[in-house]
């Protein structure tokens, strides 16, 4: 059993009732509220006792528990209550889950990203439930004048065996609502768990399939307004004019105006990113008739001159960032990247004399690998709820990351943050792209101009063209052999427009005598955002492919290659800054090749492996294809994961099958070019999704058995699978890929894609 | 500006807007049907699936004028208590994960089980091949479409 300190975390044990009942929380309150199981056990309390921001518990019984970071899909909204509900120890049946709004004054990292949401929130909530069961004990014992410590819960009922007493934690709520927080609380053992590492169903599953509002797109108050937006036709371009009179007239259409994002002295955070900060804003009646109004404009666009700003880096640094001018085209990019190639790069890593084995070795391995700028193309296009009154603002919108946005939407408002509610919406898809949520004060900035509420709604073509995209890199690996196939060193120079993809201190870095990582970019007005495992969604590719060929330069097989640079990584790591453990990387190679009989292949089946870690994950997959009718199929694939405890298994699996399909997806095809600063694809008839024919026949999650703490989820099981599928179609082509996405040079081998 | 007598899930409703607002639109902002979602707007991503006649079609590109005397329905009106046996098999499968396109998912799929009850792999594959699912649950909305097909 282990003892926490409630102390570290008192915000989160704030009971402000007054705010539950009289503000804005309850505004979504019941009907969004969501009951996980279907058959109604406990009917709505006719009272609501609050045990801290999380819990609160009726006279009956019946539990709510509030889910405090963003959904966009990866099921926190079940998972994160399934935490506090184990600890509170309470019957799964009787709770209903609510999303929590933005209070950052109740809530710790309202935040949906880099897949830290369960890592980071596991502590406080198995410490917010184990604090809320104590003080249901301390009223039982008090109500029941016996000893605290020989009263026992189980399922929402308190007992104290002795005696014979028995009541359901509704029975203690009003009493223990009153009581002291305690000051230290025991949360259980791993193997007392009830809930955690039991599937449950996604608690707003039920809504989901039968159509019921549950997105900020689905939003409407009496009198909202509807807004479509307009952006400049480019990277590189800004708003000169508009004419107003070009679609006054037309029906349903209110008002137009331009809009600013920021105001001119604020100094933007590292989630500001906004491609245009000055846009047309163009108001009606409805969606439609705003968008039809939206093709009329008649607008005039120059060229931007470059601009710098400074910007706030994490941990209160500032940096300068230059956004240089220019309509940038993608056949440029290309060669210039392929200077960038040629030259030496900045070093970020060395460890040895790599430059020296390079010059006495019999052979030298160089591949360069490349793939580029990705859309997100969230299923739910951007849009916002607003409004704006005098000096009050409640934004309902889908955000990752709503206290990135707070202090953008006070100072472009003018409305000081304790009168701005930001309400938080399902997402339809993040992907990292609603970390940055400008649509936010966009939407807000036309209800201020409007003083009425409003729904803005990017069409396909306004989202996809509108930037914050995953940039497009390269990176060149080289490995120096001996006379005898011995692996020297390794050298990988890696870059990127606008950022570098490299993470030096990953493996195979620590794992080899001889190592140098060296790194380049190149600055460009094209903006760029987290991506589902920034970098690493590039770089594990290009990697786990060069570690491929290399193995079969070396006559190894491609796992038990990996296996000894684990070894000795594990055994006699070099250097100190490592930032993996062998071990765990070692045991999901394992796993997988367990788990795909990774040694009895079908004849007609053509496998790839890979592994890589990232946010705190070790994840290795298996990629077998085979070609059907001149057509590259994804038969299978294996995953191995150890992300420690598995909150909710059956979910878990899913979110790590819908990465496996989105990183086969935009292995195949994710594609986005620029003409003149313009993105060449604006919608889905041209920018190429995976779709249900091109999906796996068959995906197998395999999860590591832990007791450690969880760690990521949403994202490690994504980078690995681009090197497993090119290493997979290199065995059923004798092709090796080096160039995403790979359909084009599938199809230029005469494959039908 | 035009009146159209539409049968939205049994009931007529009465609507008064330009002939060629797509029936999406008609929907989601002048009859609070919201479940019909937004994706593409041209026909391209299936989350606007509904059905006219029985017919899985895209509402972004219908214009309310070609729907009058039409049966249509929507994903509100699939089944009474959300529990058609395509819902039922979503649920049992646990397929979504943001949710945004299941609506238009479950319509396809519920509009290829009327025509053809025992689907193979490759008739599923091709009938879902229009609606994207971003997140990637494509393997458990086929087996979804499996289960269903059992129970219907
Ligand atoms: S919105 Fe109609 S198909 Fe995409
Ligand atoms: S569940 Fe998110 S797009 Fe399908």
């Amino acid at each position: 059993m282990t003892k926490v300190n409630t102390k570290l975390d008192r915000r989160s044990f704030l009971r402000v009732s007054a705010l539950a009942s009289g503000g804005m929380m309850l505004s979504f309150s019941w009907l969004a509220g969501c009951k996980p199981t279907p058959e109604e056990e406990l009917g709505l309390p006719k009272e609501w006792f609050e045990l801290n921001s999380y819990i609160k518990i009726g006279e009956n019984g019946a539990v709510t528990l509030y889910s405090p970071n963003p959904e966009f899909g990866s099921n926190v909204k079940t998972s994160m209550p399934m935490i506090l509900a184990e600890e509170l120890d309470t019957d799964w049946k009787n709770v209903w889950v609510e999303q929590a709004d933005f209070y950052p004054e109740r809530f710790d990292r309202q935040f949906t990203g880099g897949s830290q949401g369960i890592r980071q929130g596991w502590t406080p909530l198995r410490t917010a439930g184990a604090t809320a069961r104590a003080m249901l004990v301390a009223a039982a014992a008090q109500s029941w004048n016996v000893p605290a410590n020989e009263i026992t819960t189980s399922a929402g009922i308190l007992e104290h065996k002795a005696s014979g007493k028995k009541a359901h934690y509704g029975e203690m709520a009003s009493l223990a609502a009153t009581l002291e927080i305690p000051e230290e609380v025991e949360l259980k053992d791993i193997s007392d768990f009830k809930i955690i590492g039991h599937s449950k169903r996604n608690v707003d599953g039920q809504k989901i399939v039968s159509g019921k509002p549950l997105f900020a797109i689905d939003h409407k108050v009496e009198g909202m307004k509807y807004a479509a937006i307009v952006h400049p036709p480019a990277f590189g371009m800004r708003l000169k004019s508009f004419d107003k009179n070009s679609v006054m007239g037309m029906p349903g259409i209110q008002d137009v105006f331009s809009i600013n994002v920021f105001k001119d002295d604020y100094v933007q955070n590292f989630f500001d990113t906004t491609t245009f900060p000055e846009i047309v804003a163009i108001v009606g009646n409805s969606t439609w008739e705003v968008m039809q109004a939206k093709k009329n404009l008649v607008a005039e666009w120059e060229k931007a001159p470059e601009t710098k700003f400074k910007m706030a880096g994490f941990g209160g640094n500032s940096m300068d960032v230059t956004v240089p001018s220019g309509l940038e085209n993608t056949s440029s990019h290309k060669s210039r990247m392929a200077e960038f190639i040629k030259n030496p790069g900045t070093v970020v890593r060395k460890d040895g004399d790599p430059e020296g084995m390079f010059k006495k070795a019999a052979k030298v391995i160089e591949r360069t690998y490349s793939a580029p700028f990705l859309a997100h193309n969230t299923m739910e296009p951007m849009n916002c709820f607003a409004d704006v009154k005098g000096n009050k603002a409640v934004i309902y919108g889908p955000t990752q990351a709503p206290e990135f946005i707070m202090g953008t939407l006070s100072s472009s408002l003018g409305i000081p943050r304790e009168n701005i509610q930001i309400n938080l919406a399902r997402m339809g898809g993040g992907f990292g792209r609603r970390a940055y949520s400008h649509h936010m004060v966009e939407a807000a900035l036309i209800s201020q101009k409007i003083q009425a509420p409003v729904k803005m709604v990017y069409t396909r073509e306004d989202d996809l063209s509108a930037g914050v995209y995953r940039p497009t890199y390269s990176a060149t690996y080289r490995a120096a052999l001996d006379e005898n196939n011995n692996l020297l060193a390794l050298h990988v120079k890696a870059g990127g427009i606008p950022e570098s993809p490299l993470h030096a201190n990953r493996f195979p870095a620590g794992a080899l005598d001889h190592y140098l990582a060296e790194s380049w970019d190149i600055p460009s007005n094209i903006t760029i955002g987290a991506f589902r495992a920034p970098r690493s969604n590039f770089i594990a590719g290009a990697e786990q492919s060069f570690l491929d060929e290399l193995a079969e330069e070396m006559e190894k097989d491609p796992i038990d290659f990996r296996l000894e640079l684990l070894k000795r990584a594990e055994t006699d790591p070099v250097g100190t800054n490592n930032d993996y453990d062998p071990k765990r990387y070692a045991g999901v190679l394992q796993l997988v090749k367990e788990k795909s009989n990774w040694n009895q292949a079908q004849s007609n089946v053509h496998r790839g492996v890979s592994a890589y870690f990232c946010h705190n994950s070790y994840v290795a997959e298996v990629v077998d294809t085979v070609i059907k009718d001149n057509k590259p199929v994804v038969e299978s694939v294996y995953a191995a994961v150890d992300c420690g405890i598995v909150i909710n298994p059956d979910s878990a699996a899913n979110m790590g099958e819908g990465a496996i399909v989105d990183g086969i997806g935009n292995a195949f095809f994710g594609e986005l070019a620029f003409n003149n600063g313009a993105p060449t694809k604006t919608n889905f008839d041209t920018y190429r999704m995976i779709r249900q024919k091109e999906a796996p026949k068959k995906i197998e999650v395999h999860f590591v058995e832990s007791t450690e703490n969880p760690t990521g989820l949403g994202e490690p099981l994504f980078p690995p699978v681009f090197a497993a599928l090119a290493n997979s179609l290199y065995k059923a082509t004798g092709k090796r890929y080096y160039e995403q996405p790979f359909a084009p040079q599938l199809e230029m081998g005469n494959l039908r894609m | 500006m035009a009146q159209f007598n539409l049968n939205i899930n049994g009931k007529t409703q009465q609507v008064d807007v330009d002939p060629s607002t797509p029936l999406l639109w008609v929907l989601r902002d002048h009859l609070d049907l919201v479940g019909t979602k937004f994706g593409c707007g041209i026909a391209q991503c299936g989350a606007c699936t509904i059905h006219l006649n029985g017919t899985a079609v895209r509402s972004c590109q219908l214009p309310v004028s070609a729907t009058e005397g039409a049966q249509i329905t929507t994903i509100e009106g699939l089944s009474e208590n959300g529990d058609h046996p395509v819902q039922q098999a979503w649920m049992e499968h646990d397929v979504p994960q943001c949710g945004y396109c299941q609506a238009g998912q479950i319509m396809t799929a519920a509009a290829l089980l009327q025509q053809n009850p025992n689907p193979s792999d490759e008739e599923i594959e091709n009938a879902m091949n229009g609606n994207i699912c971003r997140c990637g649950t494509y393997l458990r909305i086929k087996a979804a479409v499996k289960t269903a097909a059992q129970k219907l």
